[in-house]
């Protein structure tokens, strides 16, 4: 698979907090591949906004390099073609929607990119019914529920056509059902349309829905695996201040009392199941 | 012993009369005792936001009765300040109410404005920071430089230096990672068990509220849906799974197990718990060890 | 409550007057004005009232808004009426002590009523039959040869647009605020001016934060989403004069005619 984002030995230390304050990123390599589900997992202050800024030229390495299919965030001429290439949704619904109309809004991103008219026109209404909500095109932003402004800005985003699409977490502020909205719409754009997600969260139970887990800690990554192997090291995600799912936590617990029951347990279906087959092997009657 | 916290037929509609008229509380009774830790859950629109806010009088029901503490809420208009200092409300993100130049002054707004002494306003303002953890040398900075979690702490202790009888929060979790919303319910426990007073806790998760909470309100459709222990508004997650509510993964993994005969409790929400529970089943009828 | 606030005067609907492009209602709006200036008799002046009433009749916004939108001036109309009437020299036409009304009095003072009363009603009707952004999409055009003498055309439409979209947002964030800081006893009801004027403190610095933290954040999501000013844009929603929008034109261009005739028919008054 082609890489898309390669961040090598990233450093970077924001100028206001001044020369002797620690790095918020030291020493970050990460390679993302085209196509690829890739959640960013982390306490607040773990660095994951920062180095999720540096993907698409928000902010600019001290040390290290950043490269957007093979181009350096640092050559400034090619920053515009870099925000094409990834797009960014951002943690507060209220705060990215620039027009009073949800599709002027979709519309603006490709209108400074100087499309033509028809074109956008085509493209607004494809992203709006990706997202689901070509029926509120002519809504007004304030009209809308938090999940449902999230969906927009990702119809915004997506109207680009980028290649990568940088989520900082997107849910922080949602209610569960927005939530769980938003999460689909990510998800259908990851599977259907083949659009890369890097989504930078805190809840453990968005990020045992990607493909691939990389956890921050102090400005570093801690683990880097499938959301199986990472969940599976649960001592040491607790003790950064990380939760698990419970049905792994369950099985982690069960496994120290001796039950034969596999540490990659993610959902609940997994552990019915492995509970089912272990309660068999111990005899356990039931009615 | 007599209720804390009343409602007698309460509703409340928005913008009655117009094209947008919409029941938010309708004819709400409950009965909350003193010295409760009542969690709060239903989806967005069910009405609990709108509930809380009748509490200490910002909203006026449409019909029905509140009494704080045995009083007529609404008896007097005058009056209608005080109980704003006996029941305390925590809004959702109170760190964007956050104005004053320090820390200290910021928390001392609410009982400067109850008209108490400069002795006794200290005495709050001391108190009510070390409910939230704060340290006594972050009191003199400007709120503006403290960390997100450490300012929703600040507008917490804001509130609680009025000592309400009653505390009531607003999802106060909201938007925090799990090492800062551990915090801040360890910290309301703690709060609770020393002071004994009555705290109502809005919340999404059914996670927290089983963890946390004596009682469980849930709220659905504009209606109290169940007011009730802990262990039996769990005995009903499977209704509250068709509501939308979000219900923890091991009560689930329970009760999938208890549908294929397994003999475990039908009240489980903690993974202590269904590890323990789990375990005796084997211990019982097969063969290994207690967790 | 803060909420019920509306926002611009908009009155939705599909009426033709809707239909029609912004930039022409906004050009034609103008030029009725000056048209109830050029109109200096009672009967030339009558051509705008009829405007006015067909205007209103096509646009089907209810007679009450049009009553709401007069409202406001009508006492400062009657004290203009009032002061042409009796300060207006001529040929007299009824006396009482040191009160003269004059023929010429009459005149000014039903021709002022009835040019304010029009240019209010006729203003009115473009706020009511286009939606603000529809407006400042109109002005921007409009004003967009004003690009080459320097003025930003552009970003104050861009301006617009933004106070637009987050006018309802810090409306309902004004009211969070000001209920979280009555939940802390604030007392916002009571005292004099000073103490009054004090008490907004606790709101309006939060609300000042707030919208900065808003401005930054939107800032970095418009750049985000490759935003570099006026230069190079295009817009999905174009605008198009219809045949309906040429033919109104000429409609005015021929009262204009109309009007300039009239005023040289002599009349009584």
């Amino acid at each position: 698979m082609n890489t898309i984002i390669q961040a090598q030995d990233v450093h970077f230390r924001y100028e206001e907090a001044g020369q002797g304050s620690p790095l918020v990123l030291d020493g970050v390599s990460l390679e993302i591949r085209q196509g690829e589900f890739l959640a960013v997992l982390g306490h607040n202050g773990s660095g994951k906004s920062t180095l999720a800024k540096h993907f698409n030229a928000i902010l600019l390495p001290m040390g290290g390099k950043v490269y957007v299919k093979g181009m350096d965030t640092q050559d400034e001429e090619r920053l515009y073609d870099i925000r094409q290439q990834v797009g960014m949704v951002f943690q507060n619904p209220d705060n990215q929607i620039v027009a009073t109309i949800v599709e002027e809004d979709v519309a603006f991103g490709l209108e400074n990119i100087g499309v033509a008219p028809e074109e956008i026109r085509r493209r607004v209404d494809e992203a709006l019914k990706a997202v689901g909500m070509y029926e509120y095109r002519e809504h007004a932003p304030h009209q809308l529920s938090g999940g449902q402004k999230q969906r927009v800005a990702i119809a915004g985003v997506i109207a680009m056509r980028p290649d990568c699409i940088v989520m900082d977490e997107p849910t922080a502020m949602l209610d569960p059902r927005g939530r769980r909205e938003v999460l689909k719409t990510i998800r259908a754009l990851n599977k259907e349309f083949g659009i890369t997600v890097v989504l930078i969260t805190h809840y453990m139970d968005e990020a045992a829905q990607s493909d691939r887990v990389v956890v921050m800690n102090d400005g570093k990554i801690l683990l880097d695996g499938t959301p199986r192997e990472v969940f599976s090291h649960v001592a040491l995600l607790k003790q950064v201040g990380l939760d698990v799912p419970q049905a792994t936590e369950l099985c982690h617990q069960l496994r120290r009392q001796g039950w034969k029951v596999p540490d990659d347990v993610l959902t609940v279906e997994e552990c019915v199941t492995a509970l089912l087959k272990e309660l068999e092997v111990k005899h356990v009657r039931h009615s | 012993m007599s209720a804390i916290l009343k409602l007698e037929h309460v509703s409340y509609v928005y913008s009655k009369g117009t094209p947008f008229e919409k029941t938010a509380i309708d004819d709400i009774n409950l009965e909350i005792q003193p010295g409760e830790l009542v969690g709060v859950i239903g989806h967005t629109g069910s009405g609990k936001s709108t509930l809380v806010q009748h509490l200490n009088g910002l909203l006026e029901p449409t019909s029905g009765k509140i009494y704080i503490d045995g009083q007529d809420l609404w008896a007097d208009r005058t009056k209608l300040r005080t109980f704003r200092f006996q029941v305390g409300l925590v809004f959702q993100y109170p760190e964007y109410q956050l104005f004053e130049e320090t820390v200290y002054k910021d928390i001392a707004f609410g009982p400067k404005n109850m008209g108490l002494s400069q002795e006794e306003i200290h005495r709050r303002v001391l108190q009510a920071a070390a409910f939230v953890g704060l340290q006594e040398d972050q009191l003199q900075k400007s709120p503006f430089e403290l960390s997100g979690g450490q300012k929703r702490r600040v507008a917490i202790a804001g509130v609680l230096a009025m000592e309400p009888q009653v505390l009531v929060l607003d999802e106060p979790t909201a938007g925090l990672d799990p090492r800062g919303r551990d915090l801040i319910l360890d910290q309301i426990k703690a709060y609770h068990e020393k002071q004994r007073n009555t705290v109502l806790l809005i919340s999404h998760s059914m996670e927290d509220v089983a963890k946390y909470a004596t009682k469980v309100l849930v709220m659905n459709q504009a209606k109290v849906f169940l007011y009730d222990t802990v262990d039996q508004v769990f005995s009903h997650a499977q209704e509250m799974e068709q509501m939308g509510l979000d219900v923890p993964q091991v009560t689930k993994i329970c009760l999938e197990l208890r549908k294929r005969g397994y003999a475990l409790p039908d009240n489980i929400y903690t993974v202590e718990q269904a590890c323990r529970a789990l375990s005796r089943l084997a211990a019982l009828e097969g063969r290994g060890t207690s967790c | 409550m803060l909420k019920d606030i509306t926002i611009g005067q908009y009155f939705p609907g599909q009426s033709l007057l809707h239909r029609m492009d912004p930039r022409m209602k906004l050009i034609l709006t103008l030029y009725f004005v000056v048209l109830l200036f050029v109109a200096s008799n009672l009967l030339s002046v009558s051509l705008g009232v009829l405007v006015v009433i067909v205007g209103y009749a096509v646009s089907k916004v209810p007679l009450r808004m049009l009553l709401k939108s007069v409202r406001p001036v009508l006492l400062i109309v009657a004290f203009t009426a009032l002061l042409n009437l009796f300060f207006v020299d001529g040929t007299p036409v009824f006396q009482w002590g040191f009160l003269t009304i004059t023929q010429e009095g009459i005149r000014y003072a039903v021709l002022i009523c009835v040019r304010i009363v029009c240019l209010i009603a006729g203003t009115s009707l473009l706020t009511y039959t286009t939606s603000p952004i529809a407006l400042t999409d109109g002005l921007e055009r409009l004003l967009a040869p004003l690009n080459r003498i320097h003025l930003p055309v552009h970003e104050l439409a861009m301006m617009m647009t933004i106070a637009l979209r987050f006018i309802p947002t810090l409306v309902e964030e004004t009211d969070k605020i000001i209920s979280a800081q009555k939940a802390r006893g604030a007392d916002l009801e009571s005292g004099g001016l000073f103490q009054r004027a004090k008490a907004l403190i606790p709101i309006l610095i939060p609300l000042f934060i707030s919208a900065f933290r808003r401005a930054d954040e939107l800032a970095m999501a418009m750049e985000c989403r490759c935003y570099r000013g006026g230069e190079g844009r295009t817009r999905m929603r174009q605008l198009h004069y219809s045949a309906w929008d040429y033919a109104i034109l000429g409609l005015f261009v021929a009262m204009t005619v109309a009007v300039v005739l009239i005023n040289r028919i002599p009349l009584p008054i």
